[in-house]
């Protein structure tokens, strides 16, 4: 396991992401509402590319003819077949028991802390003065 | 939040996500499903003589249901697609050959594409002379800027099946190019495809020995099943499947592969798990009313195993993969054609889409090697 620096606090805008290269992976970082998230970006499905698919919310319904609506930006469609994730936990919404994307811890911490390492940061430079997001892998 | 405006850090590139132009696998693929578009309608107009592209200016596409400019049910994605298939350089999914071989016949190590153009239709026509200027048109456009470009696609000759004597004229002005492969017809028709107004397209198709592809497509003002229009594109996706059957049943129970023991079809887009038990019930009636159709003198699934392949797309997904055994078993590995259906969102990746054991000659028989056999390609 390794820290990595992918991004400065502040660069990913809120219900914004950004894909990044981490031990040879693919993996999305997701700001929601000023909360983290990391998903590998595979499909566990069939293979798209699921992190640059539509964030979306829950639908459910209690009976015909009603809806609920809840949870906004928290389901991350894959770009083919649709299947949704939730970018907390990365488990399937098609199929909860049994399928699931990897995901994987971010946190935010400040430049100081990180200046005394360890963490790989292939493009950064680290200032003292700024937060930086940092994805374990 | 756009795709767009993903960015990059690290040690590579991630504009294109998943979509390196290097095979990941040494596996060989005739994808019998490829849909490639016109940038824009307009580029049907300089195939079309002056008459019909003032009748296309002034009249439009007429189709026999109340929908010109799209289809009655939301098709799940915009243009029907996986929403990464847009063309960097504009155009809808399917529309930039550069592209289409850096994500599928490049990707998916492709030896042979099969095209299956499903707008402008030809054959959903109401003004049937238009429809077979249409049919020769988009064949002529699919010859230039596609398959003389990329000899890895191949394309169907478009007929305007519901005029038969244009129809069978459109496949002999084509028969014989090697850039043509098979005949394609839409599959909601005005009548069931086995009926005799459609026997002339079949006899020229066995006597070129072209394969008559029918792709799940069409619009004949009627619903997609006989119960009434479905509300919803989730049934509506899977009642297609349905509707191949009821052709399936049409063209055995009519005799035409009685009468024509050449002809080969190919159902393009339907799943294939119904088969079976189609079989089980015809041959059922079969046995029991053979003096209502004594021109049958063989039980259908007979007819069925001889003259019929299926397209592997959407391949069923069995809550325990290894049941998919037990039906590809009965329909016969010999008969299934692997198709991804590229660049629709439902496409099937043939490196992930089978989750069941198969052996490498069975593999090899439905990623290639049944294609290369019906389809006659070297």
């Amino acid at each position: 396991m390794a820290r990595h620096v992918v991004a400065a606090a502040g660069e990913i805008a809120p219900g914004g992401r950004k894909l990044v290269t981490l031990s040879g992976r693919e993996i999305g970082i997701f700001n929601h509402d000023g909360e983290y998230f990391a998903l590998l970006n595979r499909c566990p499905h069939q293979g798209g590319a699921l992190c640059k698919g539509t964030l979306v919310g829950v639908v459910t319904s209690p009976q015909p003819g009603r809806f609920d609506y809840s949870r906004p930006g928290e389901l991350l469609k894959c770009p083919w077949h649709g299947w949704a994730y939730d970018i907390r936990t990365g488990q399937s919404w098609c199929d909860p028991n049994d399928t699931k994307v990897k995901s994987y811890e971010v946190t935010v911490e400040p430049g100081a802390t990180l200046a005394k390492g360890p963490f790989v940061a292939e493009t950064f430079a680290v200032s003292v003065e700024q937060d930086y997001i940092v994805v374990e892998v | 939040m756009s795709p767009d405006d993903i960015r990059t850090i690290g040690t590579a590139t991630l504009d294109r996500g998943n979509e390196g132009a290097a095979p990941r696998t040494k596996l060989r693929v005739i994808d019998c499903d490829v849909h490639h578009a016109m940038r824009s309608p307009a580029d049907l107009r300089p195939y079309l003589s002056k008459r019909w592209r003032d009748h296309l200016y002034s009249y439009g596409n007429r189709r026999p249901v109340p929908f010109m400019a799209s289809s009655p049910y939301p098709k799940s994605a915009p243009a029907l697609s996986r929403t990464d298939s847009w063309p960097p350089n504009g155009g809808p999914p399917g529309s930039d050959l550069d592209f289409m071989r850096e994500q599928l016949l490049d990707r998916y190590n492709i030896e042979y594409g099969m095209l299956h153009l499903l707008s402008p239709e030809g054959m959903d026509q109401r003004n049937q002379d238009f429809g077979n200027a249409v049919c020769r048109a988009v064949n002529q456009w699919q010859y230039e800027h596609w398959t003389q470009p990329e000899p890895r696609l191949k394309a169907a000759i478009k007929i305007p099946g519901e005029d038969t004597e244009a129809a069978v004229a459109e496949i002999e002005h084509w028969a014989g190019n090697k850039d043509f492969v098979q005949v394609a017809m839409v599959t909601h028709t005005i009548e069931p495809l086995g009926r005799r107004r459609y026997w002339p397209i079949y006899e020229a198709a066995a006597r070129h020995n072209l394969p008559v592809a029918l792709h799940t497509s069409g619009y004949n003002g009627h619903a997609v099943t006989g119960t009434g229009w479905p509300s919803y594109y989730a049934e509506e996706h899977h009642e297609v499947a349905i509707s191949q059957q009821a052709l399936t049943t049409s063209l055995v129970c009519e005799g035409v592969f009685e009468r024509y023991p050449g002809l080969k079809v190919v159902i393009v887009e339907a799943g294939f798990a119904w088969v079976p038990s189609l079989a089980w019930r015809l041959d059922r009636q079969w046995a029991r009313m053979r003096d209502e159709v004594p021109h049958l003198t063989r039980a259908p699934s007979d007819y069925i195993r001889k003259h019929m392949w299926f397209s592997t797309q959407q391949a069923d997904e069995p809550e325990r993969p290894e049941d998919l055994r037990d039906v590809l078993d009965w329909i016969g590995w010999d008969r299934m054609l692997f198709a991804t259906d590229y660049p629709h969102w439902d496409m099937d990746n043939p490196e992930l889409v089978f989750k069941c054991r198969m052996s490498e000659a069975e593999s090899r028989m439905i990623y290639a090697g049944n294609a290369r056999a019906v389809y006659g390609l070297g």
